[in-house]
């Protein structure tokens, strides 16, 4: 075999490898990103769909933040103005949990109804850019 | 002669610096009548981080963007040999238009100098994770990284236009493109450390889509430092080197709009805003302009030479493009992998670290490898004698380093391979230097470090390279260790103690001395301690805070921040960080994070950086004409005879090669 086509064969079976890496990644790893809305929708056509670890997206229902700084637990209600459920994360919260901050909770939905987190991101919306001053 | 266009572009750097001059002027005497100025400093903000605020927002990165693109413009046209004056127009006109967009964008979308039509009494001050040293001179970094590939893809883009595709252009962008490298390495690296020092979750690197769109352009610069190589040396991979150098300019771009236009939600992202869509608009019309361009040159990008063996230094750099590019790839795919599968399934799906762990992890190991074979086999063909000779010590070496680490207890397949191959680059490097300065001692009679200093100095890129090779294995090393991370968390009152084993076997305990609060310049603080002993002997006093950032009245702004307290040392870091405290008493709940390696990240990045400055180092050709280079070349065949194919990275030969 001529030198060229043997790199260009091992250059394809490299190619193929990590294609096969992106796409068993992907398929093991791949996490629905919902809002609750677009989750109450999947859980009711499909009950099982509980037991599959979702991200929602969603923002904090001002002044529902309820923290138990002795168990490190955190309970709050999300809502994406349609569908609210509450939320329960053990863990430290970052510091851009607040009353107005968006949110990204990684968990399971329990069968009464409460989102339990393993993962909770936050990001506030005035974040980098200031709103103006009125 | 200097030309009109020249001149225009010098006048154009002048311009945009009086700009930035007006704008760091109302930043630094706080004029809050311009938005800006309003919005991202306060009146007790320190001075440092008001200079920073002119690039920590939206529209005044932008006008950084420009005025440092219109001086490095300038400094191309100013710097660039007149060997390759029939390129130079070329590039004006495509450093012009790319600074005419971020022109535009600052005026037509996101301008910086727009005032209020009131004037605050105080400003909003800079969002306290951006008040740290690190974020001072991070993103000036990364963008003048960004930026500068500009250069390097302008000449591309000249040598194209000009139809003038010898090897040329890459020899007057050679020092560019280490530069942009070597900019782009240290933004990574801080950006790194500030995600550290600031995040407060105990690593650096979370897979960000902002933090992948930084990673992208230095996956392709680096190919692409590789494969110039490939055609200064053997004339192939023409067209591949086009298309690199004009991928990275393409990322680049794409990095900003990311971090721009809110399309990716990541916590680095500025609000959305419209600017994103200049940013897309100008994406697709470089793509295009690249492709076109590239078509119609096409048959002057032909290889002069083909591939020889499969075993040789080009075949070891060909693999090494497809797995950085790959990897590119992959990352590139993860990150948009929200918008694509919404695209087709109507259904977002995300993938986070495990996405992008298992497909690098390999990747990256297979890519440590070859930068231990690269510099060691022969161009060409690597015969039996060229393969044993460079190869029997650094593979017996890494053999022996997987025996003793396995011997240790070390069980984590990954972990195992990355330092095997890491012991087996390290050796590979070190044997270069031995046998260099053992030749050169054994030809000049100079003492060995003498011979050291000289081989390093008369072949600054390979062996400068070298250095960059050993700060990319303490990378590897360092990112070994999250593989054994450990952390608790603990609820501790005053004198209570926690303890926590770490991975190297040390013991620690902390015992919590008690929370206390004050006032500093621009924020109360409360602060919880603890005293840290490692196997029972004390070794510090660690203290982390919780800091509520106020302005000149008192008032709160942002949320509260938390500091993470960190002991740095070789083998562990103790992280530390306070989480509050129970109910107003004393009683705090911490989180400690005993995280192995981590100072192996940023002592690979001065180690890279260093090898940067000695590759970049002005004078460092051999000899240009005559006896020096001779005699050089002597050398090198007297100690080398059984490979005569491995020559010598050549420098370029003063004006005449290739032009």
């Amino acid at each position: 075999m001529r030198a060229p086509t043997k790199v260009l064969l091992a250059g394809v079976l490299v190619s193929v490898t990590v294609g096969y890496l992106m796409a068993s990644g992907i398929k093991e790893t791949g996490v629905y990103f919902l809002t609750p809305s677009e989750l109450a929708e999947k859980v009711a056509a499909d009950p099982s769909f509980r037991d599959v670890g979702v991200k929602m997206g969603a923002s904090v229902v001002p002044g529902t933040i309820e923290r138990d700084v002795a168990t490190q637990t955190v309970r709050f209600q999300a809502t994406d103005g349609t569908q609210t459920y509450p939320v329960v994360y053990r863990g430290l919260a970052p510091d851009t949990f607040t009353d107005e901050a968006d949110i990204v909770v990684e968990g399971r939905l329990q069968p009464d109804g409460t989102f339990r987190a393993t993962t909770l991101l936050a990001k506030c919306g005035s974040r980098y850019e200031a709103v103006p001053e009125a | 002669m200097t030309t009109l266009g020249q001149l225009t572009l010098y006048a154009l750097a002048a311009l945009l610096a009086i700009a930035s001059i007006s704008l760091l002027t109302a930043l630094i005497k706080s004029d809050f009548n311009v938005a800006y100025v309003a919005a991202y400093t306060s009146r007790n903000l320190p001075i440092a981080y008001k200079i920073s605020a002119f690039y920590g927002g939206q529209s005044g990165s932008l006008l950084f963007w420009a005025v440092v693109l219109s001086f490095f413009a300038a400094a191309a046209q100013w710097l660039t040999p007149k060997r390759y004056a029939y390129l130079m127009p070329y590039v004006a006109a495509v450093t012009s238009v790319v600074v005419l967009f971020f022109v535009a964008a600052t005026i037509f979308a996101a301008n910086p100098f727009e005032r209020l039509d009131f004037t605050p009494v105080d400003g909003r001050g800079l969002n306290p994770q951006l008040q740290n040293p690190g974020m001072v001179i991070h993103p000036p970094m990364l963008y003048l990284g960004y930026i500068s590939i500009t250069i390097p893809f302008a000449f591309a883009i000249a040598a194209l236009a000009s139809g003038r595709l010898d090897i040329g252009w890459l020899h007057a962008i050679r020092k560019w493109t280490i530069t942009s490298w070597v900019f782009l390495s240290i933004g990574i690296t801080l950006g790194m450390w500030w995600a550290y020092v600031e995040l407060g979750w105990g690593g650096y690197w979370a897979w960000d889509p902002v933090e992948n769109a930084s990673f992208l352009p230095w996956l392709t610069m680096t190919a692409f430092l590789h494969s110039v190589m490939i055609q200064e040396k053997r004339g192939m991979l023409k067209r591949w080197n086009v298309a690199l150098i004009s991928l990275s300019f393409v990322l680049s771009i794409f990095g900003t709009f990311i971090t721009r236009s809110g399309v990716i939600s990541s916590v680095h992202s500025f609000t959305q805003s419209n600017v994103g869509y200049f940013f897309l608009v100008f994406l697709v019309l470089c793509i295009i302009g690249v492709g076109v361009l590239m078509w119609r040159r096409l048959s002057l990008l032909e290889t002069d030479t083909h591939l020889e063996s499969a075993l040789s230094r080009e075949a070891s750099f060909f693999f090494n493009n497809l797995l950085l590019v790959g990897m590119a790839f992959s990352i590139l795919w993860g990150t948009l992998f929200p918008i694509i599968s919404e695209l087709v399934r109507g259904t977002q799906v995300t993938v986070g670290p495990p996405f992008f762990n298992q497909v690098n992890i390999p990747i990256g190991l297979a890519l440590l490898l070859l930068t231990g074979i690269g510099p060691l086999i022969a161009w060409r063909r690597a015969s039996p004698g060229n393969l044993r000779r460079q190869f029997t010590i650094p593979v017996a070496i890494s053999a022996a380093t997987a025996a003793v680490i396995v011997g240790l207890g070390m069980r984590d397949v990954y972990a195992v391979m990355a330092i095997m191959f890491a012991a087996f680059v390290v050796a590979g490097i070190v044997q270069e230097f031995w046998r260099g300065a053992g030749a050169r001692h054994r030809l000049h009679g100079e003492h060995y470090v003498l011979a050291l200093a000289r081989l390093v100095a008369r072949n600054r890129r390979r062996y400068g390279g070298y250095i960059v090779h050993l700060g990319i294995v303490m990378y590897f090393v360092a990112f070994t260790g999250q593989a054994f991370k450990t952390e608790m968390e603990a609820s501790l009152k005053p004198g209570e103690v926690a303890e926590l084993r770490s991975p190297f076997g040390h013991t620690y305990t902390f015992t919590h001395i008690g929370v206390s609060q004050y006032e500093a310049l621009n924020r109360f603080v409360s602060a919880a301690s603890v005293r840290v002993r490692r196997d029972g002997e004390q070794v510090g006093i660690l203290t982390s805070e919780k800091r509520q950032h106020v302005d000149s009245f008192k008032r709160p702004t942002f949320e509260p921040s938390t500091e993470a307290a960190i002991m740095y040392t070789l083998r562990e870091d103790v992280y530390m960080v306070f989480a509050g405290s129970v109910a107003g008493t004393e009683e705090a709940v911490y989180r400690f994070t005993i995280n192995p390696l981590v100072a192996w990240v940023w002592l690979g990045g001065f180690t890279l950086v260093l090898g940067g400055i000695v590759t970049l180092w002005p004078g460092g050709l051999p000899a240009r004409r005559g006896p020096r280079r001779d005699e050089e070349a002597g050398y090198h065949a007297s100690f080398e005879p059984a490979a005569k194919n491995e020559q010598q990275e050549p420098e370029p030969v003063g004006s005449g090669s290739g032009t």
